[in-house]
């Protein structure tokens, strides 16, 4: 839903949520000594042109503060949840979001923060025993509804979702977010080649391009470029896009759909935001300050953006 | 005893007629899993996934996740060799629905190693939420749908095709979690699943002709393995406990009995009939059941050794054996 925010245009909030997902992150990062930085820093207008200007989504229905973890699902657990519910109610009518990538949990906390649908203080259980509020999020997270971890199978359970979706004569669309990474697994491939096959159009998937992994440089450890060829010789409708413009990363979007499935690559770079992370290339996966001066280094930065 | 073709092809479209919500996916082995007639009568609920069974098992959780049920179908090795990581984390973790069908138990193909399940059943019991449940003949078979439909999680079904003989009367139909009664006997305790019932009814035919009396239970539910009956006749047995099964003797059938006569205290024999920790190659069924000790001859040499005596069987008097479609010795007992 086309959201104009009050006191401006659409990209000004866009702008406003991603500088708060980015803060949060840090605040955070700092704080436990260690987290998923550069993905917070590569994301951030994804997420926040997702939330602000793409997706039609109803307002939250899941409680604001996080509940503490149910239990994993099984037929003797009636108790267990999925996030999915911070994302508004499933209807016909309205988008769904799968985080394929599922090391972005942070990032997504923050940004269901910003945009309201999760209140500040969730963002204290991450990582803590007991909470839903996972590093890696599962299903049972805020914002999540299936259970990705492993990478590279949301898309195809997104697949499934959007297949049964169109058996019912849905009109809602289903948006994935994935990782540059996930283009290395087999599965993904087999996923487009379905999503191409059986027309599968309410699939739109933005892909944070970052060139970063866990060992690396992407290209150093395993080349998937060109990622728009090699996609759109699989059948899909591709738009390279700048990962931190929202005009860019939303005007893809508003086409109406032609029977392929939409991928929007979103060329980022994973230091956007937060220039002192460039000291710690090639390695960003994972962000543990090395000493107590680095930590106070950033600590600083962190205080000059809010 | 009566031969049946092709239970499954007819079963299931007669079945899914009322039940818009199922699903059927194939891998590129349509007609070989038996699903062609129902492409053909409902190809609006039929998907070609292709040669792609890790993206055909998250494809399905999502389908499951929207209220239907697919039914997946392709050989058993792809399904839980090719695809675990997307059965674990896209179908049994969340408990959905889906039912997994696995055609070519272990020495049912001469595939060869890459066709052959033989440790599908360890594999998949190992795997929190799954249901196991295998065939062992043509009722079964055409019964199976039925009792699986309540199961609110996901079912692997190590799966029968063909011409498959029908071993039980065609109104006692799979119960899960029940074992059949086939033979009531004091002296040994046999447990035996799948294809390899058959083979045991064969034998103890001729067992009995030699006063050796066998409590004979067929088990078709894998997971959940809570029959109480497999400890009473274990309980029973005077010489000891054997279980037989097409499948590797780690993880299966002769596992599940062992933990179960275990946790009981229960310390008796047991011998298992099974692959003894080994892949097979391509061959007959009947060459493979014989050359690994699979077959009525290989379960009659084990009596003998657990009553440690010679009974002076011989292949020809197990291959003699007329076989009938038998009614289950439970029923008699209840009565």
């Amino acid at each position: 839903m086309t959201m104009t925010h009050e006191n401006g245009h659409w990209q000004d909030e866009v702008r406003r949520v991603a500088q708060g997902i980015r803060r949060r992150v840090l605040e955070h990062t700092i704080a436990q000594n260690g987290g998923y930085l550069s993905q917070a820093c590569s994301s951030a207008e994804m997420l926040a042109t997702l939330y602000v200007k793409v997706m039609r989504l109803g307002p939250s229905i899941a409680p604001k503060v996080p509940p503490p973890f149910p239990g994993v699902p099984s037929q003797h657990n009636s108790a267990a949840f999925t996030g999915a519910g911070y994302n508004g109610p499933h209807a016909p009518d309205l988008d769904r979001f799968f985080l394929s990538a599922v090391h972005y949990a942070l990032a997504l906390y923050a940004a269901l923060i910003e945009v309201g649908r999760m209140a500040p203080e969730g963002l204290a259980q991450f990582n803590q025993d007991g909470s839903t509020v996972e590093m890696i999020g599962a299903e049972h997270s805020p914002g999540l509804e299936v259970t990705g971890g492993s990478l590279g199978q949301t898309l195809s359970q997104a697949g499934g979702s959007a297949l049964a979706r169109r058996l019912r004569g849905e009109t809602g669309r289903n948006w994935v977010f994935m990782s540059d990474g996930e283009f290395q697994s087999g599965q993904t491939w087999e996923a487009v080649q379905a999503l191409s096959f059986y027309r599968l159009d309410t699939v739109g998937v933005y892909v944070d391009v970052n060139g970063q992994q866990c060992d690396g440089k992407m290209t150093e450890v395993m080349n998937i470029e060109p990622l728009t060829s090699r996609l759109e010789a699989f059948g899909a409708r591709v738009f390279q896009v700048a990962g931190h413009d929202p005009d860019a990363l939303a005007a893809p979007t508003e086409l109406p759909p032609d029977g392929r499935p939409l991928f929007i690559l979103a060329y980022t770079n994973a230091c956007a935001g937060l220039p002192l992370l460039e000291s710690r290339r090639p390695k960003l996966h994972y962000v543990r300050f090395k000493s107590e001066d680095e930590r106070q280094t950033f600590a600083s930065y962190l205080a000059a953006m809010n | 005893m009566e031969i049946l073709s092709r239970v499954h092809a007819r079963k299931l479209v007669e079945w899914a007629k009322d039940k818009p919500d199922v699903i059927v996916l194939s891998a590129d082995l349509t007609g070989s899993t038996e699903i062609d007639l129902f492409r053909e009568a409902y190809p609006d609920r039929f998907f070609s996934m292709g040669m792609a069974e890790q993206n055909m098992m998250s494809f399905a959780g999502g389908l499951a996740r929207e209220g239907f049920y697919p039914f997946i179908h392709t050989f058993a090795v792809f399904i839980y060799r090719r695809a675990y990581d997307q059965i674990a984390d896209s179908i049994a973790y969340p408990n959905l629905p889906a039912r997994l069908f696995g055609f070519l138990p272990g020495v049912t193909t001469p595939g060869g190693a890459t066709h052959q399940a033989i440790e599908d059943i360890a594999v998949m019991r190992a795997l929190p939420n799954m249901t196991v449940v295998e065939v062992g003949d043509a009722t079964e078979v055409e019964t199976l749908l039925d009792a699986i439909q309540p199961v609110k999680g996901p079912v692997y079904v190590r799966m029968l095709r063909g011409e498959i003989p029908r071993l039980f009367n065609a109104s006692e139909p799979l119960r899960l979690g029940h074992a059949r009664t086939l033979s009531i006997g004091s002296d040994i305790a046999l447990f035996s699943s799948g294809i390899c019932t058959e083979e045991a009814m064969r034998a103890t035919r001729v067992l009995r002709e030699r006063d050796v009396s066998i409590q004979h239970l067929h088990v078709s539910t894998h997971k959940p393995f809570d029959d109480p009956a497999i400890l009473d006749a274990a309980a029973r047995a005077g010489y000891g406990v054997i279980t037989m099964e097409n499948h590797t003797l780690l993880g299966g059938l002769g596992t599940a009995v062992a933990e179960v006569m275990a946790e009981a205290g229960l310390g008796k024999r047991l011998v298992r009939i099974g692959l003894k920790d080994t892949f097979i190659h391509g061959a007959s069924r009947p060459y493979l059941m014989r050359e690994y000790d699979l077959d009525a001859l290989a379960l009659v040499r084990q009596v003998e050794r657990l009553l440690g005596a010679s009974l002076h069987i011989t292949e020809s008097d197990l291959a003699a054996v007329r076989l009938e479609t038998a009614h289950s010795e439970a029923k008699a007992e209840a009565l």
